[in-house]
């Protein structure tokens, strides 16, 4: 017998499995990503009351082993054994959201021609019950011939029976290789009719779904559902900017009394400078935007698991067809607003190829949270701290950047689609799951996460590159006697005074081009990059004064709202490429990002630039 | 006779969207009926055999039941759908190609 087996977790989207996957592991979770693809592969541990360990694999949902999207690919490859890197699973754990059976059904049925060891989780039995459905789970075992259990993974012991039947699994006769292939539209409802039937002699009741519908009735509605989208997302940003003030103002204090402590008990030289202008302030500046952050990711995860996403695809897909995408591609751009990274990551959800690479294609433009930090700082130190009808003047301004960037990437995408390509539109067919409450504890360990990943990120590559601009900034040191600021001597200074010229006509001074450099591994270095540039090159007691008024007092206006618009097209991103030449499998597209993301944005910023400065001027 | 007038004529002309695509893909919010095929329809942006699969994953298989909930805000499009009971959000388009009858 195999006392430590490696479990597959198996189910249609929306059906909690992640949920049941956080009960059975708790905080025992790695993620990682399948070799050669970019598809998130979440591994867990556990041992069961018998005493065995198991490793368990939580597999992208899909309604098919047909694989049409990539991450439906690894779900049907890791249970065909074909997916490199990965052993064959000595048992698959079905997931299905017992308020609705029938596809599900279909999946287990097709599952079941795998020919592995296989137990059938329902899930969610809870809800069932409140809403008065019912199924018969020991007449479904004998129908299945697999063993059945139900669970409730938001509650505690609510996975004790699917352990139990874990035990129970005899995982030895799993010598055969894994059988499938690919049905035809007769099989398909060859299969449903004998799921409909098995549903029929199980007694199976879906349950009431009338809060669904009544929230549907109003979330969906023509009128009031788009303007509850749009409340939704404008609330977002505003608490983006106001929530995240105090905690934001307690990590500035924080890092200013590092680096003042560190200042007092060390004497001067090139480890404190290093420490304190370059380590401290530069991780400070960064990590100060955790909150923002944190509270971005917090709107997406709660939307997403109350099943607003789907419904806000539904109302923006006939907008998103103006461009020749589909609802779901909303998604995706959706969530680059925290970030292009997993934005371009959720593109796979998008079946077609050229739908995929538009949409991978336009999501930097989406305001992602790395801009927030430069935003702020510009937006801060140029836009006056008043309201206007009640409203955040700030906020109003940066609503203004997110809206720009959104009409950007849907025009792009139209011209992308319909000029470039001209083409038939996909196929648009999306489950609007029931709406449930979000559960804290899935939101906690979501946020939990993605706190992790910025910080690391923060912590290694941020760090890094701040040493590297420190050293930049501060080598060679100016001669003997000589005058004007120590960075006008200095590597990153001849580079920035070198690049300068090309920049002028958009109205960057050499500091701007100096912090753009270290700038395109990660959009918010460049306020550390600012920070680090204008404090060495200030002198005296300018060193430890606040960036904000120091940039008001040396940049113009037009200058200012020329790098905003700079950072609303360029691409400031190197992971962004990186990822882009993963997920499209060729540099090809990574360099025509770059390359049409750079023209607008020299072209935004030179006419910005120009039109302000005879505006104002 | 075209296929989509073949599919419309399968509902009381009084109650579908005038100019609508045919089929479910014509029918008015708050329409109830069942499946009764699927049926290519003229312009088809992929493969017939993957549409229909693909319809017939989500349930759309002779005999579901079919309700029109809402309708989407430009254009009445897409439109959400409950299946069964599931609840599925296609456009007018390719709902098109989902024959529907009277419920019986």
């Amino acid at each position: 017998m195999n006392t430590s087996p490696e479990i597959a977790l198996v189910g249609c989207p929306n059906c909690g499995k992640t949920a049941l996957f956080n009960a059975l592991t708790g905080a025992r979770q790695k993620v990682a990503n399948y070799a050669g693809v970019t598809v998130e592969r979440k591994e867990g541990g556990f041992v069961t009351p018998a005493g065995r360990s198991v490793t368990i694999l939580d597999l992208p949902g899909t309604y098919s082993l047909r694989g049409r999207s990539p991450d439906e690919a690894v779900t049907r490859d890791v249970v065909l054994g074909r997916q490199e890197g990965e052993s064959v699973p000595d048992a698959i754990v079905c997931v299905a959201d017992a308020t609705n059976l029938r596809l599900v059904l279909r999946l287990v049925m097709e599952l079941k021609s795998v020919g592995r060891p296989m137990i059938l989780a329902l899930n969610m039995v809870d809800i069932v019950e409140r809403q008065g459905g019912r199924i018969d789970a020991e007449r479904l075992e004998a129908e299945l011939g697999i063993p059945v259990v139900t669970t409730v993974a938001i509650r505690r012991g609510g996975a004790d029976a699917l352990l139990a039947a874990i035990d129970r699994l005899d995982c030895s006769a799993t010598s055969a290789e894994p059988g499938w292939r690919e049905p035809s539209g007769t099989e398909i409802r060859a299969t449903h009719a004998e799921v409909e039937r098995i549903l029929h002699a199980c007694a199976f009741h879906p349950g009431d779904a009338t809060l669904t519908r009544r929230l549907d009735a109003v979330l969906l509605h023509p009128v009031a559902g788009l303007a509850i989208l749009l409340l939704v997302l404008f609330l977002m940003f505003q608490a983006v900017f106001t929530w995240a003030a105090p905690a934001m103002d307690l990590i500035e204090a924080g890092t200013t009394l590092v680096g003042e402590t560190i200042r007092e008990a060390m004497p001067d030289g090139v480890l404190r400078s290093l420490l304190v202008d370059g380590i401290v302030a530069g991780v400070g500046s960064v990590v100060v935007f955790l909150p923002q952050i944190l509270i971005l990711f917090l709107f997406i995860i709660l939307l997403e698991d109350f099943g607003y996403m789907a419904r806000a695809a539904f109302l923006m897909d006939r907008l998103m067809a103006g461009t020749g995408l589909h609802g779901r591609a909303f998604i995706p751009l959706l969530s680059s607003f925290a970030c292009a990274i997993p934005g371009i990551m959720a593109a796979r959800v998008i079946e077609n190829r050229r739908d995929r690479l538009a949409t991978i294609l336009v999501a930097p433009l989406m305001t992602c949270s790395a801009r927030l930090p430069v935003y702020t700082l510009i937006i801060a130190a140029f836009v006056p701290d008043a309201t206007v009808a009640g409203f955040s003047q700030q906020g109003l301004v940066m609503f203004a950047l997110f809206a720009t960037g959104i009409v950007s990437a849907l025009l792009v995408a139209a011209v992308i689609k319909k000029v470039v390509w001209r083409e038939e539109p996909e196929p648009f067919l999306m489950e609007l799951p029931d709406y449930k409450w979000p559960r804290p504890t899935n939101v906690a360990m979501g946020l939990w996460l993605r706190a992790g990943a910025f910080l690391r990120r923060a912590g290694t590559i941020i760090l890094a590159l701040m040493i590297l601009l420190w050293f930049l900034s501060s080598w060679p040191a100016p001669p003997e006697g000589a005058t004007g600021p120590a960075i006008d001597w200095s590597l990153a200074g001849r580079i920035g005074q070198f690049l300068a010229p090309l920049f002028a006509p958009i109205g960057f001074n050499w500091q701007i081009v100096v912090a753009l450099i270290p700038g395109m591994a990660a959009r918010e270095v460049v306020v550390g990059a600012l920070a680090t540039v204008y404090a060495l090159s200030a002198t005296g007691d300018e060193v430890g004064a606040a960036l904000q008024p120091l940039l008001a007092a040396e940049w113009t206006l037009p200058t200012a709202l020329s790098l905003l618009v700079w950072f609303v097209f360029a691409p400031q991103c190197a992971p962004t490429l990186a990822v882009v030449r993963r997920e499209t499998g060729s540099w090809k597209w990574a360099a025509v990002m770059a390359g049409y993301m750079t023209a607008l944005a020299y072209a935004a910023a030179f006419v910005t630039f120009h039109l302000s400065s005879r505006l104002l001027g | 006779m075209s296929m989509s007038s073949l599919t419309t004529s399968a509902l009381p002309s009084s109650i579908s969207v005038r100019g609508g695509p045919g089929g479910l893909g014509s029918c008015p919010k708050g329409w109830r009926g069942r499946v009764t095929g699927l049926a290519p329809t003229e312009h088809l942006s992929i493969p017939w055999t993957e549409l229909e699969r693909r319809l017939l994953e989500m349930g759309f298989v002779e005999g579901a039941a079919i309700e029109v909930l809402q309708e989407g805000p430009i254009g009445r499009d897409p439109i959400a759908v409950r299946v069964d009971d599931l609840t599925v959000a296609v456009r007018r388009r390719d709902a098109a190609a989902v024959r529907v009858g009277a419920a019986d």
